[in-house]
């Protein structure tokens, strides 16, 4: 059989897509996903499925591209998974479906996520939906968060007969799909797409109203009569570094600096009135995805100089592997084996870092080397900072529902989705702290059918 | 949209409106507060919930920015984008026979509730009152209805002691004793009044309205440092004891976007 090398997705071009907020990756077209999907070995046992937390029949939907169906490609894929255009684009799929790929074996991997995100977006061009037939069965369950989580968990429900109302606390809908993943790495106008096919098969969404505060999870139960909740609050709440001078201004935690630019149009200033403010040398702490989003923002916002600062090596990164090299391509410097132990400046005003060098040790709980610190400081000039190592589960239901079992971390505790409260479940990053969108997808999903059988159970 | 039922100008820079907002209303108490979105593509601005009646908010706002100033130009009958909360937590109502309300400019509106609850509950409540000057003080006569004495102060004199609050303050201590006090105006005259309450020691609570966006937690932006230990203004507060923050750093941080304010306030000059 004729090697076939895997197919590169075209991108604009570093030099200019660092001045704008434009889509960086642009997608297959027709001829190249043809090339990627004959790729695919149809393995008799696929490795790719069980390794994608929704399941994904692969295999089939990219044959189905191959024998040019490619609504029934979509029709594959939404069965499982309701956002491919989505997740086509911010899944770590080097480490899912494509890392479990049998062609990577001797060969790179078939590009899945570049597919998927070619049926996904054909579906969102030519309007192509799959219209099914849903059958009421006229019971209220309610849905607390409209991020990835929510959305999966709200679709598998509604599918299945219940009338579902989703509570969002911000102006929008799509939390982290929101106010956190940059508009060059998805586009919002997919999210907002995405929630419009949801409403129109009969999901409400309310926004403005914060589960805890405005209305409480034993309102929700006894007051509005909901047969059981989903709790996908997400984990809103940054973890600080915990170091002298972090409150100085200047400082952001990414949550702050992306929501300024993603959320509230910071980068419009002052067309948009919610202004930002970086400076020309900006330092990111992290190396996940967030910390990669932020320095690329920075970077947009017009900063000369921004580097990451992560305290492990290059291989330790948690980013997307395709957003590091996009990071690499825009500039983006990679200070490794440093970590900030200071922040310096006069009148509350941050102008220094002082960081520490690493180096790694004995590997850690997570598999990854443990980075030590050496003794050796260095001092870097800053202007700005952005604080991207990770976030906590947002406090506000938690604090304000007594019988709600949680962690030390705050994260709520749970049993195969059950939480503490009968009738309530969970998942997504409000369970496990900050993951990744389809983990959030996948808990959503299973969280449906958990509702769903306990309904059933106790009707 | 939220529906404007009641507006009406409390001095040249300064309205009072009521919306209907029937799910901040819901879980409403003294000390909440909630965040407007006055149109699409708007900031998000955090205000004090000072009253609230059925399913009613009521505002009391400062036309000082671009968006207060939107806010400013709608009139009765409008609709706003967006009205969120409440949030914060509610007041720490204490246990104390007499309390010192102590309003410096347009903080006499977050501190309207605050001393209600407290009158409501049975504790005497004194208030001073502060401005730059007659035409500045608002609420007056809704405080009398609860206030046993009101002590005012007037930047140019125009009305009461000439000066600051904590001018009043210092003669008033002389003379009478209070077994807590609640103090909220601009960070600068919290700061003294907490100062000057610790001289003679009386406990300060205070309200702080940093700079926030989501007001639940998420960004940050409203840190503030109270006896070497952070705090999140929009979940762990509003309220706060006074004796620990650290006002100098919250003062950086409020002024860390004046410039910008000013580009964008720009855009409101035709």
């Amino acid at each position: 059989m004729m090697k076939v090398d895997r197919t590169k997705m075209a991108l604009q071009n570093p030099e200019i897509r660092q001045k704008n907020f434009d889509e960086v990756a642009l997608g297959y077209t027709l001829t190249e996903a043809l090339i990627e999907a004959s790729r695919c070995l149809d393995c008799k046992s696929p490795k790719c499925i069980d390794a994608c937390p929704v399941r994904v029949d692969i295999p089939t939907f990219i044959k189905e591209i191959l024998s040019g169906d490619l609504t029934k490609a979509y029709h594959t894929l939404y069965k499982e998974n309701i956002l491919p255009a989505i997740c086509g684009r911010v899944c770590p799929q080097e480490k899912q479906c494509e890392g479990a790929c049998i062609v990577g074996i001797k060969n790179k991997p078939v590009s899945i996520g570049a597919l998927e995100r070619f049926v996904g977006d054909y579906s969102l061009k030519n309007d192509v939906i799959m219209s099914e037939y849903i059958e009421e069965n006229d019971l209220k369950v309610g849905i607390i968060g409209s991020g990835p989580a929510g959305l999966a968990c709200a679709a598998t429900l509604r599918r299945l007969g219940y009338t579902v109302d989703v509570y969002e606390a911000l102006h929008e809908f799509g939390g982290v799909l929101n106010y956190g993943i940059p508009d060059f790495r998805l586009p919002k106008d997919i999210v907002k797409t995405e929630i419009n096919r949801l409403k129109k098969i009969g999901i409400k969404f309310h926004k403005n109203i914060i589960i805890g505060k405005s209305i409480t999870i034993d309102q929700l139960l006894n007051e509005y009569k909901y047969k059981a909740l989903f709790i996908g609050s997400g984990a809103g709440l940054p973890r600080p570094l915990s170091v002298p001078g972090e409150n100085m201004t200047g400082i952001y935690y990414a949550n702050e600096f992306l929501t300024r630019v993603n959320l509230m149009k910071a980068s419009s200033f002052p067309y948009s009135p919610t202004p930002v403010k970086i400076g020309n040398n900006v330092a990111v702490v992290g190396g996940g995805n967030v910390a990669m989003d932020a320095a690329r923002t920075a970077k947009r916002l017009g900063a000369k100089n921004v580097f990451i600062l992560y305290r492990r090596n290059m291989e330790s990164l948690p980013a997307r592997l395709d957003e590091i090299h996009h990071a690499q391509e825009e500039g983006i410097d990679f200070k490794l084996l440093y970590n900030p132990v200071e922040f310096i400046g006069e009148n509350y005003s941050v102008s220094q870092v002082k960081v520490e060098r690493m180096d790694l040790g004995e590997p850690d709980s997570s598999g990854r080397q443990r980075p030590v610190p050496t003794g050796e400081f260095e001092i870097i000039d800053i202007d700005s900072c952005v604080i991207s190592i990770g976030q906590n589960p947002n406090p506000i239901i938690k604090d304000a529902t007594d019988d709600l079992e949680v962690n030390r971390w705050g994260g709520i505790i749970v049993e195969n989705h059950q939480t503490s409260i009968p009738g309530v479940v969970a998942g997504g990053d409000v369970v496990s702290g900050a993951a990744t969108v389809i983990l959030a997808m996948g808990a959503g999903k299973d969280s449906a059918v958990k509702m769903d059988e306990y309904i059933t159970n106790n009707s | 949209m939220y529906k404007i039922i009641d507006k009406r100008a409390l001095n040249k820079d300064v309205d009072l409106m009521v919306i209907d907002a029937p799910f901040v209303a819901k879980n409403a108490l003294p000390g909440h507060f909630l965040i407007v979105r006055v149109e699409e593509g708007g900031e998000r601005i955090p205000l004090t919930i000072v009253d609230l009646d059925g399913g009613n908010v009521t505002i009391i706002y400062q036309k000082l920015g671009f968006s207060t100033k939107r806010l400013g130009e709608k009139h009765i009958g409008d609709t706003i984008e967006d009205v969120v909360g409440p949030l914060g937590k509610p007041s720490h109502i204490r246990n104390v026979e007499s309390i010192l309300g102590i309003a410096g400019g347009v903080g006499a509106a977050p501190l309207f509730p605050q001393l209600k609850e407290y009158a409501r509950r049975g504790t005497k409540v004194d208030l001073v009152i502060g401005g730059r000057s007659q035409d500045y003080l608002f609420l007056l006569d809704e405080y009398k209805e609860f206030c046993e004495n009101i002590y005012i102060s007037t930047d140019d004199g125009s009305l009461g002691t000439k000066g600051f609050v904590t001018d009043v303050l210092k003669k008033l201590y002389q003379e009478k004793n209070f077994d807590h006090s609640v103090a909220i105006g601009p960070l600068v005259m919290m700061k003294h009044t907490v100062l000057l309450n610790q001289k003679y020691g009386i406990s300060t609570d205070v309200s702080l309205n940093p700079i926030m966006i989501d007001g639940t937690g998420m960004c940050g932006n409203c840190r503030v440092t109270i006896n070497d230990k952070t705090y999140f203004a929009c979940i762990d507060g509003p309220d706060f004891p006074g004796e620990g923050v650290n006002f100098d750093e919250l003062i950086a941080r409020q002024v860390y976007y004046t410039e910008e304010e000013h580009i964008c306030n720009l855009r409101l000059v035709k």
